[in-house]
């Protein structure tokens, strides 16, 4: 099935949801709205002739000055059977930064909305272990944000301080002065 | 009557000291000979720096250890932290009395040689669990509690593997043993008690944490089991345990198998006048046989990978002991329509 | 004590509990800097939660501040054992958001180098997994041939982990004749180093033992789980990015796709065997059909850099170099791609959004090894904790990848 099929199918299907389709490097992108990213993706996965099984990628991008829905999501889907393959790009408000897991379509959407959620702070509603996954814990911040510094936070992570007193503390231990 | 006790405690004191200083040694060029020999068969040359072809290495490592810190956790048990090391010295050290290296030289000439080989090679097992138990770390403890279940599993397959040496030489007593089969047609033992041989062998390498059943000290399971929180001193009386473990495990296999220090007869009949020459003949002959057997070892180290846990459960239970015990009941049968 | 006045045992509250072992980040086995909290039943594993991320560099983040010709080196040090794949992947990724044609003879020495380290990193890793397994001699056996491998890349690009070596537009430098005559030579015996580690382990009653059944995985699971590379393809299923989407030289030449059953460590093994094999067909065939001409493109001049001796005597030239340098290519399309290459862990994917400036505006490493740990629990549990170990082996993992 040809792309512009594919697009088609979901047109036809979820009329209201489509806000637009883009096309660029013979890659087809479509951007939907959140409210029905379950229904779309279910549909997408489930549709005998459509059969997206893979979730090739799952990522965040943040469009800060730059759109007006601030964040997007943007999933890579691939169809084993039927080889073919199509983007979806879901839009996310800075207001609302919570978006549909698609955890119960694609178990290996776990880690990657985990990181998305580290990175970008996007919560994923229905993930069963929502942590951060690259960076600490305690981490503040969201490093991909646009908004975040490249070189890091003005003060430094208390984890690191706390490695740094550690050092200081070991060094009665040395055997050279 | 004191002079006599004297003179005798005199000689056994020599003795020990021979047979440990020997055996200390020999563990120095047992490691060198694995690492070579391991090298060689991995396309690569081993130690290469120290001394000529790195025949010093051993000492210097030797050196290196003792001058290392000695690190105790601080969470450890700490006496038996202590204790350890020297129960698994001490246990593999004593077995060695009992070895005859040639004709009627043992420290000690016991009539249960080979029971108390089995004795002592059990307590080893408890230098394993109480290393393991007293790091306090769950790496050791896991170790510790693998070659616990190891030990009392291929003990029991270990000594049914021998039952069959015994009815046939009718003594505990490696010097007999080796007398009997002397006098026996084939000379060895191997070849009517092959498949105690293969037992044996099998059960000798999970005795003695080799590979492939080096589990208690798997190193990419469990970093270095039960002897991960060691360093310095301890971790080389580890090391040392367990290098004359395999000593004493293939003077067994050699003793009880392979002819132990008895040459062909021909030698016998040719070198007749002179005692001393054959004793020597003898010991060399020993040592031969020992080393190919620690070859055997080295050989097998280099190609197999690792049983699993419950794999080597499943094998001792399940194949070496029945085995066993169908060459125990062979074996008598035998003995008893020959008799 | 008499035997009736011990107290009954309450089946209440007599209960175990199980033993939580923390496998890393400091572990021989963990291929890295990886953190598994096991929760033990005995030997048998309950739970298994991997953390990952210390090694995290925000690689993602870096590269939105660089051009894209200075996000290059970034793409090595992802995985490192294999960084002429990553580096081809970005080149291709920006190639066709840019839309630059790279040359024949380029996109032929492109693949013949990443054919090549596509065996130094399964070499790595059958050395590694059979290490983890116990049997130690593989170890050194295939690291002689990744030895060699190794030099080779260092006499062609004086670099043998980070090389850096395919740039966007082509290669960075021609390969010498020499270098063609010893990969040649290479080729003609390779296979049988192949045959001589298999008869190592292959047929080993306890390398089966330890492989065979051990961390199933059903082709079903793993598309779910959204494994790629030899994982996918020995559950059976054929997903193979240089067969589905050609790139380079992949459809001007002929190979086979190994494909598993059983979805075990042992059919993985197997595929990455084969695939050593085919990597070797592949490098013959790209050295007997390489053609002749440039190895960089002359089309995309406002993306690739003018010759050194232009720079040095032309002024334009000069300058040219001087903007493509500091602001990156000019006149950058906007739009987004996601590029996916096979790399030796699996799909390798580069997500890019333009916003028409020289730098990414968002670059995304979709990394193999990332998905693959993700999918460590689910074959290790119930399993026991020597089969995590030949798990962690079996997924190929790098940590460098999967952390970015």
């Amino acid at each position: 099935m040809g792309t512009d099929e594919i697009v088609e199918r979901i047109k036809s299907r979820f009329p209201d949801d489509v806000l637009s389709v883009t096309e660029f490097r013979g890659q087809t992108g479509i951007t939907i709205h959140k409210k029905n990213l379950l229904a779309i993706a279910g549909f997408l996965k489930n549709e005998a002739d459509l059969n997206f099984d893979l979730l090739r990628d799952l990522c965040g991008a943040d469009y800060l000055n730059k759109r007006a829905p601030r964040f997007e999501v943007v999933y890579q889907l691939y169809s084993i059977k039927n080889k073919h393959c199509i983007r979806l790009n879901v839009q996310v408000s800075q207001k609302d930064t919570h978006i549909k897991s698609v955890t119960s379509l694609w178990i290996g959407a776990n880690w990657h909305e985990r990181e998305c959620f580290d990175l970008f702070g996007i919560v994923f509603d229905g993930h069963p272990d929502l942590r951060r996954i690259l960076m600490p814990e305690d981490w503040e911040g969201h490093p991909l944000r646009k908004d975040y510094p490249v070189e890091g936070p003005a003060v430094e992570w208390k984890g690191y301080d706390e490695v740094l007193k550690k050092t200081e503390e070991y060094k009665q231990y040395q055997w050279y002065r | 009557m004191i002079n006599e006790t004297l003179y005798n405690l005199i000689i056994t004191i020599i003795k020990i000291i021979v047979v440990l200083s020997v055996a200390m040694l020999h563990v120095a060029f047992a490691v060198y000979f694995e690492r070579k020999t391991i090298g060689h068969m991995q396309r690569r040359l081993g130690p290469m720096e120290v001394g000529p072809h790195g025949i010093l290495q051993s000492f210097a490592d030797v050196i290196k250890l003792f001058f290392k810190e000695d690190l105790v956790p601080a969470s450890a048990d700490k006496p038996l932290f202590y204790i350890a090391p020297v129960i698994g010295i001490a246990a593999t050290m004593v077995s060695l009395s009992v070895v005859p290296f040639f004709n009627g030289f043992a420290i000690a000439n016991i009539k249960v040689g080979l029971l108390f080989l089995f004795a002592m090679s059990s307590l080893g097992a408890y230098a394993v669990i109480l290393a393991g138990w007293a790091s306090n770390s769950k790496y050791s403890f896991l170790g510790g509690m693998r070659s616990s279940a190891q030990v009392i599993s291929y003990e029991v397959s270990m000594g049914l593997s021998l039952v069959g040496v015994m009815i046939m030489a009718e003594s505990l007593n490696l010097n007999d043993i080796v007398a009997a089969q002397q006098n026996f047609p084939t000379r060895l033992y191997i070849i009517p008690q092959f498949i105690g041989f293969v037992v044996f062998v099998l059960s000798a390498m999970a005795e003695t944490n080799r590979v492939p059943f080096d589990l208690p000290e798997a190193e990419q399971e469990l970093v270095a089991g039960y002897f991960t929180e060691y360093s310095g001193m301890r971790f080389a009386l580890f090391f040392l345990a367990e290098y004359i473990g395999m000593l004493v495990m293939s003077s067994v296999a050699v003793v009880c198998f392979l002819g132990g220090w008895g040459l062909p007869g021909f030698i016998y009949s040719i070198f007749s006048g002179s005692s001393i020459f054959i004793s020597i003949l003898e010991v060399i002959c020993f040592l031969f046989k020992l080393y190919m057997c620690m070859f055997f070892y080295y050989w097998v180290r280099s190609t197999l990978p690792r049983y699993r846990y419950d794999q080597l459960m499943s094998l001792g239970w399940k194949i070496l002991i029945p085995v066993s015990v169908f060459n125990i009941l062979i074996t008598g049968t035998i003995k008893m329509l020959v008799q | 004590m008499d035997i009736k006045q011990m107290p009954a045992i309450d089946k209440d509250t007599l209960k175990s509990e199980n033993l939580v072992l923390n496998m890393g980040p400091h572990h021989p086995a963990t291929h890295g800097v990886m953190r598994l909290l096991l929760e033990l039943d005995g030997e048998t594993v309950v739970k298994c939660t991997p953390y990952v991320g210390y090694l995290h560099r925000g690689v993602e983040k870096l590269a939105e501040d660089m051009t894209y010709l200075r996000a290059l080196p970034l793409t090595d040090r992802l995985d490192y054992i294999s960084s002429m794949t990553h580096n081809q992947g970005y080149c291709y990724a920006v190639e066709t958001l840019l839309g630059v044609e790279v040359p024949v003879r380029a996109k032929f020495i492109r693949t013949m180098v990443c054919e090549m380290s596509r065996i130094a990193s399964h070499l790595l890793w059958i050395a590694t997994h059979a290490l983890d397994i116990g049997a130690m001699t593989v170890f050194l056996y295939a690291f002689k041939e990744r030895e060699f491998i190794l030099e080779q890349f260092e006499a062609l690009c004086g670099a043998r982990l980070t090389v850096t070596y395919p740039r966007i537009g082509g290669v960075r430098n021609d390969v010498s004749q020499e270098f063609i005559d010893s990969v040649y030579d290479f080729t003609n015996y390779f296979p049988s180093k192949v045959d001589e580690y298999e008869r190592l382990i292959d047929r080993n009653r306890i390398w089966f033992k330890r492989t065979r059944g051990i961390g199933v995985i059903t082709a079903e699971e793993a598309v779910n789980y959204g494994l790629t590379g030899a994982a996918l393809r020995g559950s059976g299923v054929n997903y193979d990015i240089r067969k589905l989407f050609p790139y380079d030289a992949y459809d001007s030449v002929d190979f086979d796709v190994p494909i598993g059953t059983h979805g075990d460590v042992y059919d993985r093994y197997r595929c990455r065997m084969e695939e050593l094999r085919q990597s070797n067909r592949i490098i013959r065939q790209c050295i007997e059909r390489l053609p002749k001409g440039a190895i960089m493109t002359k089309d995309a001049p406002k993306v690739t850099l003018p010759s050194k001796k232009k720079v040095l005597t032309s002024m334009e030239s000069m300058i040219h170099h001087f903007m493509v340098i500091t602001k990156g290519p000019i006149n950058c399309p906007k739009g987004e791609v996601y590029v996916a290459t096979e790399a030796p862990k699996g799909e390798l994917g580069f997500y890019f959004i333009s916003d028409g400036e020289g730098k990414p505006y968002r670059m995304r490493v979709r990394a193999p090894s990332f998905v693959h740990i993700a999918a460590l629990p689910k074959l290790c549990e119930g399993g026991l904790v020597a089969d995590v170990i030949s798990n962690i082996g079996s997924i190929d993992i790098v940590l460098g990848e999967c952390d970015r």
